[in-house]
């Protein structure tokens, strides 16, 4: 097994200085890459920006490094801009200089859409189901949904302007359950803070956030989270200043190696 | 009267202030007033009305202004004793205690928020016996919210004030205890008036930073409608769902503020 991972790596490198000379030689030949199908691999060059909600941050940068490793001239760890999807999307339609876009929610994808951005039909790539989070320990005995309508308890939700308390709301209405929230949460990060702190005994956040909060927090699954899977969404854009390196990230997310990255982060695929 | 005489010289004067101050004044102005036109620009002004009579928009304003008026009222109270303390006193490690008190200026809010939790949480240093003892817990309440925004604002009213007791002049102090008066009819009867255009101004500002404070209440005080959803949360979340909605209620919140400040100002102007 050892040897032919060793072999793999070998082959991976030679390939690589072998990209690099071909590029060379491209470029001394034509001046400029010329993106054609067999060559575009090589000839990605510059930097490449990508817009993408908070919650693929890990991923994403994992992700990132992976692909300047294949394709040396690119930059794409560095031009990441991870935030709110919405947020980013606004920054978009405010003619941001990004070549693709990366959504938490259909909603926020739409905006883009709307302006007329997307350079293609954008494609949903993983989904995120809901989890519960408790402190380490769970010192309020929280079993399931039903403990979120018991007033006596501490909960945060996300608010319902944000995607994480629009899948909130689709979970207790399937449940039939009314919760009794203490505060609504601007972002999933905010309620898992409180979680880790303890001054929550539970909130009802994304399964991959739960898994990165390491030991603090611990996670629940509970049935009626497949009511509301949250899809995430992405595309390249019409004014994208790297189009070919946007069109190589996208496959590359898309590729087994980009979507096993996501099962590992606790996403599902579609 | 004093009134009149300041706009006398207003008009004596055509302006009164010479060039090499005028530029940099009008590049000031312009910067500092170019977002909120721009702001101005951007608004629906057509939803604008509609807005202001929603019950939600009402609630939230309502809880601002009463949250930030009691977080001025207690800097008010603790703050201007700290202040003379910082200003008057002969306490040794004074210079360390006006640098702590001013650490709020410097702390990113949200992590003086999460300050508050390990200060005054269920878990926290005090709010963890208090907790234990009672039951009572401050987070995710309105006293939460007067907290935070105290927390955070109080500092701009002790600065304030201390430049004003040092910029004041002692000797009517030094006067009125020849006179015979104690130190605390000489503060409450000199000093205090002498200062109170400083108070007033320290106030101003602490009650303008509360009112738009923003990371210290979301974090600690969380985000629920009636209870501790102020105006800039309201704000904030419709940025993310309904960006329109979000430039009216700030400028609603805008508007009130202004308002309210030149009213006072207007009652301060006129009883002095």
């Amino acid at each position: 097994m050892r040897r032919i991972s060793l072999l793999a790596t070998t082959v991976l490198l030679l390939a690589l200085v072998g990209c690099g000379d071909d590029e060379q030689t491209a470029n001394d030949q034509t001046g400029s890459g010329s993106g054609s199908a067999t060559a575009s691999e090589d000839t990605l060059t510059g930097a490449l920006t990508v817009f993408a909600a908070a919650s693929l941050t890990d991923v994403f940068t994992s992700l990132g490094e992976q692909f300047e490793a294949e394709h040396p001239d690119v930059t794409v760890v560095d031009n990441f801009n991870f935030a709110g999807s919405s947020t980013l999307a606004e920054g978009i339609v405010q003619a941001a200089p990004a070549d693709v876009f990366a959504s938490a929610s259909p909603t926020t994808m739409q905006t883009v859409v709307d302006a007329g951005l997307n350079a293609e039909e954008p494609t949903i790539f993983v989904q995120n189901t809901l989890q519960i989070a408790v402190p380490a320990g769970n010192p309020a005995g929280v079993t399931g949904l039903e403990d979120f309508t018991n007033p006596e308890l501490t909960i945060a939700l996300c608010a319902e302007d944000v995607p994480c308390g629009t899948a909130a709301i689709k979970v207790f209405e399937a449940a039939g359950l009314t919760p009794q929230p203490d505060t609504l949460e601007s972002d999933v990060r905010a309620a898992l803070t409180k979680v880790e702190l303890g001054e929550v005994d539970a909130a009802l956040v994304y399964k991959t956030d739960v898994l990165v909060s390491g030991d603090a927090v611990e996670g629940i699954d509970f049935p009626e989270s497949a009511d509301a899977v949250n899809d995430y969404l992405i595309t390249t854009l019409t004014d994208a200043p790297n189009p070919d390196a946007a069109a190589a990230w996208v496959e590359f997310v898309l590729s087994e190696v980009g979507l096993a990255a996501f099962e590992e982060a606790g996403f599902q695929l579609p | 009267m004093s009134q009149r005489g300041r706009v006398e010289r207003q008009v004596d004067g055509a302006t009164g202030v010479p060039a090499v101050l005028l530029v940099p004044a009008a590049l000031a102005v312009a910067f500092l007033v170019l977002p909120l036109v721009a702001l101005l620009i951007r608004a629906p002004w057509s939803t604008l009305g509609s807005l202001l009579a929603e019950p939600a928009v009402r609630q939230a304003l309502r809880l601002s202004l009463i949250s930030a008026s009691l977080a001025t009222l207690i800097s008010l109270v603790v703050g201007v004793p700290l202040a003379w303390v910082l200003a008057r006193s002969q306490l040794r490690g004074r210079t360390i205690l006006r640098a702590l008190v001013t650490v709020p200026l410097v702390l990113p809010p949200v992590v003086g928020g999460v300050a508050l939790f390990f200060a005054l949480g269920r878990r926290g240093v005090v709010g963890g016996p208090l907790y234990d003892a009672t039951g009572v817990s401050f987070p995710f309440t309105t006293s939460a919210v007067v907290l935070a925004e105290t927390f955070v604002a109080m500092p701009f009213l002790i600065i304030t004030v201390e430049g004003a007791l040092r910029a004041a002049d002692r000797r009517y102090e030094d006067a009125a205890a020849t006179l015979g008066a104690s130190r605390a009819t000489t503060f409450r009867r000199v000093t205090l008036p002498l200062v109170a255009p400083g108070i007033a101004a320290g106030a101003v500002l602490c009650w303008a930073r509360a009112l738009g404070e923003f990371g210290a209440t979301i974090t600690f005080a969380g985000n629920f409608p009636g209870t501790t959803r102020t105006m800039p949360l309201a704000v904030y979340l419709a940025l993310e769902s309904d960006p329109e909605a979000a430039i009216a209620l700030s400028l609603v919140m805008l508007a009130v503020s202004l308002f309210t400040l030149m009213f006072l100002r207007d009652r301060w102007l006129m009883r002095t």
